[in-house]
């Protein structure tokens, strides 16, 4: 039964994407952008990962929604008309389609419990996580420590894009005098979302904190809480305007959270290196090797979540600055 | 106690998945943009309050009932407002209300 | 008994779709997209209960916060727009 509510999301799913490449409005492309995403992420969940499901619809149904509307404010709404060769880029797409699905009539049949995965990598993990690291969610453990370098480099890679987006845009410190600057005050003239935004930033901030520290014994975990966090400095920017978002949370710490975050990692790792054991491994950071886990785990998770705040905050700032 | 319990809130989640459907179809087939954010808010208020109320009754008393009180609690907090930023947007873009409409322009409808 | 709810839930979504497609001005489409993202918060609360796993409400959660801040992201989208439009109409008739 749960497998037909899945089938008929992803039927949502392939209706909705056929509708996206149809149109020719960007603006009704980024709204059903986000109605795809969260499709997506409901798929997550039915099929039980359900960090995934929160990590794609924090990312993606919202803070990608709000970038693209922000990029879009900035252009036209109407798509132009393709001037490219149609029939060589569908050839090429068809092909590439078509390797894909041969590709996948190698795989093992969908939960089948004779896998190569189910029989040697996921007995493995779950054997193993409450020896070494001793908390309740796998995932977490895998994430951050035993496939702790992968995680690393997932941290360089937000950084590289914030850094990256940060050249093209310009740092978002609105350097130009802001012609209108009465207008500019977000939705301070809606009075019903103000006062109910104001209200709810300190329990969304609240919240945020929760997942951030609460990802080794559920769903949650550093990039989540980083954008739930963004999502409520972006709530602020949204009623009180650009100025006092900036006000709020400078320019300035927002890049020095962006390049605290891969510090932390790299300063955990080599911080195992200094006290006795290789890079990365927590064993030696406490007393005992699993309390070393624990810690080791806590504070590469904090710099996971500065990482994200800072370089999503930063696209954000840098977007909204470029409009006035 | 327990059948009880049972029942009532099967009824509510039936009751709840009528007004969500109820309002699913009402933003479909309504004539205007204010009466579809009108159905469509039957689904966020009633709706919410039903269904999140009958399967906190199957919680019990528990951290699970706790979540699901702030869950309805946010929606019941920040779907109204989404509904009258919305509202309040769309007629200061210029979209008149249908009957509004349909005066202005004095045929019969 | 979660199942018929479950249904119900996923029809609504299929109907928010459809006026998502077809709503004839944006603000139709900022509507259906604000139901699509509520009901996808109850269907989130009813599966994690069908489940047996309570944990999974903080999903529903955020996925609620994350609906509120799109919606009045596409507001502010909005009002920067129809605030440009006003400004080059202005332009316009001053240099006429």
């Amino acid at each position: 039964m749960i497998v037909m509510f899945g089938i008929f999301l992803l039927t949502l799913l392939v209706i909705t994407a056929i509708a996206i490449v149809r149109t020719s409005n960007l603006f009704v492309g980024v709204m059903l952008m986000g109605i795809a995403s969260l499709l997506i992420a409901a798929n997550f969940f039915i099929l039980d990962a359900a960090d995934v499901a929160l990590t794609e619809a924090a990312v993606g149904a919202g803070i990608s929604t709000v970038l693209f509307l922000s990029a879009l404010a900035l252009t036209s709404a109407q798509e132009r008309s393709k001037s490219s060769n149609r029939l060589l880029s569908f050839t090429v797409v068809a092909v590439a389609a078509l390797v894909l699905i041969y590709a996948t009539f190698d795989k093992p049949r969908f939960g089948d419990p004779l896998a190569p995965v189910q029989t040697h990598v996921a007995p493995w993990y779950l054997e193993n996580t409450p020896t070494y690291i001793d908390i309740p969610n796998v995932v977490t453990a895998v994430l951050g420590s035993f496939r702790g370098y992968d995680t690393l480099g997932e941290v360089f890679v937000v950084f590289t894009a914030g850094i990256g987006v940060l050249f093209l845009l310009g740092s978002g410190t609105a350097s130009s005098s802001l012609p209108r600057e009465t207008n500019n005050e977000g939705l301070r003239h809606y009075l019903i979302p103000r006062v109910v935004g104001r209200f709810l930033i300190p329990f969304i901030l609240l919240f945020g904190l929760y997942v951030q520290f609460h990802g080794e014994y559920g769903p949650g975990g550093g990039f989540q809480a980083g954008a739930i966090v963004t999502a409520a400095i972006i709530l602020y920017a949204l009623i009180e305007g650009e100025r006092r978002a900036l006000a709020a949370l400078p320019q300035r710490w927002l890049l020095g959270l962006m390049a605290a975050g891969p510090l932390i990692y790299g300063a955990v790792g080599i911080a195992g290196i200094v006290m006795g054991g290789n890079f990365l491994d927590y064993s030696p950071l406490a007393s005992d090797p699993v309390g070393g886990q624990h810690l080791g785990i806590l504070l590469i998770e904090i710099g996971v979540g500065i990482t994200v705040t800072g370089v999503l905050l930063s696209i954000f700032h840098a977007f909204a600055a470029r409009g006035r | 106690m327990t059948t009880l319990l049972d029942v009532l809130s099967w009824v509510l989640l039936t009751l709840g998945g009528i007004s969500v459907l109820i309002g699913g179809i009402g933003a479909l087939r309504m004539p205007d943009l204010y009466t579809r954010m009108h159905a469509a808010s039957v689904t966020d208020s009633m709706g919410a309050i039903l269904v999140l109320g009958g399967i906190m009754l199957q919680a019990g008393w528990s951290l699970a009932t706790i979540k699901l009180i702030a869950i309805l609690l946010f929606l019941l907090l920040t779907s109204p407002t989404s509904s009258n930023a919305l509202a309040s947007a769309a007629l200061l873009a210029g979209t008149r209300p249908i009957a509004e409409r349909k005066q202005d322009r004095e045929e019969t409808p | 008994m979660y199942y018929v709810v479950t249904l119900a839930t996923l029809v609504t979504m299929g109907l928010a779709l459809i006026r998502a497609v077809r709503g004839p001005s944006v603000y139709d489409r900022v509507l259906a997209m604000n139901m699509f993202g509520t009901k996808t918060v109850l269907l989130l609360s009813i599966i994690a209960f069908l489940y047996g796993r309570p944990d999974f409400l903080d999903l529903a959660l955020a996925y609620a916060l994350i609906n509120f801040i799109g919606v009045l992201a596409v507001l502010e989208f909005f009002r920067v727009r129809s605030l440009r439009r006003f400004a080059e109409i202005g332009e316009e008739a001053k240099t006429e």
